[in-house]
This record gives C-alpha cells, structure tokens and sequence, in this order.
C-alpha cells in the first residue's frame, strides 16, 4: 500500500511538465493558469494577423500563400488542441483517439481526392 | 485494544479524470473519452466537406466565384471573435475548476456572447453572398460553400444553446465545482469548433 502526502502529490504533479512553470497543479492534474491562456491567445491573435496580412500582398503566387498559411494554420491548430483543450496537459488516451480521427479523415480524403484526380496538370498548374 | 488511525492519504487523479466522477475501468472519464471520440469522428464529416470544397471549387461554369464574393477583412474579423470566444472558454472553464462560480457564468455568457456575434456575421455575409448572386443551387461552388460554412455554422450554433443550458444551471445554483467536468466537455466541443474555423479560414477565404 503506497501513501503519499498532499505535499508529495504536488511536486510529483508539477514533476510531469517541469518546462512549464506556469500551471495550476490544485485539482491533481495541471491546468495552465489563466495568464498562460492570455497569452496563447495573444499569439494565436498575432498569426491570424500574419495570416490576413498575407491577402494584401499583391500578386502574391498560390505556391507562397500555402507555403506561408499552411505552417502557420498547423502552428494554431496545434497551439489551440494542446492549451485550450489541455492535450498537453491530459491523458495520452485523448491525443491518440483524437489524432487517430484526423489522421484517419486526412488519409481518406487524400485518398478520395487522388481518386477525382485531384493532383491532376491542372492542379498543378494553379499552384504555379 | 486501541484504534487503529490510517496514515493520511491523498488520492490523485489521474490525468483526464476530473475528479469528481465515479470509478471507471480506464481510470479517466468516460464522459470526456465519448466526447473525444466523438471529436475524432467529426474530423470524419469536416475532412468530407472542405475535400468536397476543394474538388468542386473550380468547377463552376457558371454564376459568381469566390473572388466575386468573398469579403476577406469582414471574415477575418468574424475569425477574430470566434477566436477569442475560445480564450474566454479556457477561462470559464479554469474558474469553475477553481471554484470561482461568479466568474464561470461571466465567461460563459461571454463565450455565448462571442459564438452568437460570429453565427450573426455568418448570417450577414450568407445574405450579401445571396444579393450578389450565389445562391446554394446557382453552381458547384455556392452549392460546396454554403453546405461547409452551414454546417460549421451549425455546430456553433448547437454550442450556443449547450453555453446557454450550462449558464442556466449555474444561475439555478446546479453548477457548481462537482459539475465542473460538464463545463470541460463543453469547452472541448467549443474548442474543436474554433479549429474547424481555423482550418475553414485559411484553406476556403485565404488560399485563393
């Protein structure tokens, strides 16, 4: 039988992220603290204006905008599922069901485009 | 005979149990593993709509296109609020962790707030596209927008009136730090529909 102190449970919970100091450790597992979220929010902010400001560049080819908005469009999506929906913070369980749909869904649709020849010449001339 | 004390002991939750639920063979909860799961699934219907979008975009031979219509500083601002809605859906759900229920109805209502300006900017842009020609059978293209941006805008919609029902619990005094589990199964939806937008934004207004 193991028994543990409340002060043990704390550094031990504090232990699992010890890169990110700005947790709220209370409830036994870690919650970012609401500056934290602030600021998450301030970024993901700063690159939707990144993103905008892509739409002002004149004559801007497509091959640039995806090679610019694709990164930045990951870098959110990432940003938002491991702060805000605690993925970083919360049981592996959720990442791999939660990853297993949208790797399965971008597997499928790659798929299904190939399948409409997609990535046909005319394609590949709209990315020129 | 004396008694016998047990040492203190403090149990900890394991990461993905929120702590007040009952025991379950994983050791997390199983209410948070469905909505996942289901979370995961909906990848499924989001990849079919914006594949749909992106085969038939160009497929039009006639009516209006998106460079027609498309008015990207208003959509960038409607991108903007839904955004920040989920900040304000992070807080509402570490306030009620911490027990603070004041501040849990005042980012609720706020997220509500944000969700119901952004399902209003959807509805004006739908209307201009309509008075600029697209209708949803005019082509391809106004056919595979409106049933993607529709469908997203009705997944907002159905969080709406989850913030909603969640705002009235508390106000009923049902909401407190033992629901707090309900309020982070809700943020996860919120949440994911921030990241549909996320990607919705870039790949259908922003790529041209």
């Amino acid at each position: 039988m193991s028994v543990s102190t409340p002060d043990h449970d704390t550094h031990a919970a504090a232990d699992r992220d010890p890169a990110s100091a700005e947790v709220d450790v209370e409830h036994g597992h870690d919650h970012p603290s609401d500056w934290l979220y602030v600021k998450i929010a301030l970024i993901l902010g700063a690159i939707t204006a990144l993103e905008v400001g892509t739409y002002f560049i004149q004559d801007a080819s497509t091959t640039l905008l995806v090679a610019v908005l694709f990164p930045m469009m990951i870098i959110k999506f990432l940003v938002v599922t491991a702060y805000f929906m605690h993925l970083k913070y919360d049981n592996p369980l959720f990442r791999r069901v939660f990853f297993f749909g949208l790797l399965l869904a971008m597997f499928v649709f790659i798929v299904a485009l190939s399948a409409f020849e997609f990535w046909d010449d005319d394609f590949l001339k709209f990315l020129r | 005979m004396t008694d016998v004390v047990a040492p203190p002991t403090v149990v900890v939750d394991p990461p993905g149990a929120i702590g007040h639920g009952h025991a379950t063979a994983t050791g997390i909860s199983n209410s948070k593993l469905a909505m996942w799961v289901y979370l995961g699934s909906d990848c499924l219907l989001f990849g079919s709509l914006i594949s749909t979008y992106l085969l038939l975009r160009h497929r039009s031979v006639v009516g209006v296109g998106p460079k027609d219509v498309f008015d990207i500083p208003f959509t960038s601002v409607s991108s903007f609020v839904l955004l920040m809605s989920s900040l304000t859906m992070a807080l509402a759900v570490a306030s009620i962790v911490r027990g603070d229920v004041q501040r849990n109805r005042a980012w609720l209502a706020t997220t509500a707030m944000l969700g119901g300006v952004f399902i209003a900017g959807q509805v004006y842009e739908f209307t201009t596209f309509y008075r600029e020609g697209l209708g949803y059978t005019t082509n391809i293209f106004g056919s595979a927008f409106y049933t993607l941006t529709g469908f997203h805008g009705l997944h907002v919609s159905v969080g709406i009136v989850m913030l909603m029902s969640l705002l009235v619990m508390s106000l009923r005094g049902n909401l407190g730090p033992d629901k707090a589990e309900a309020v982070e199964i809700v943020g996860l939806y919120w949440h994911f529909v921030d990241i549909v937008w996320i990607l919705i934004f870039t790949v259908v207004y922003l790529i041209p």
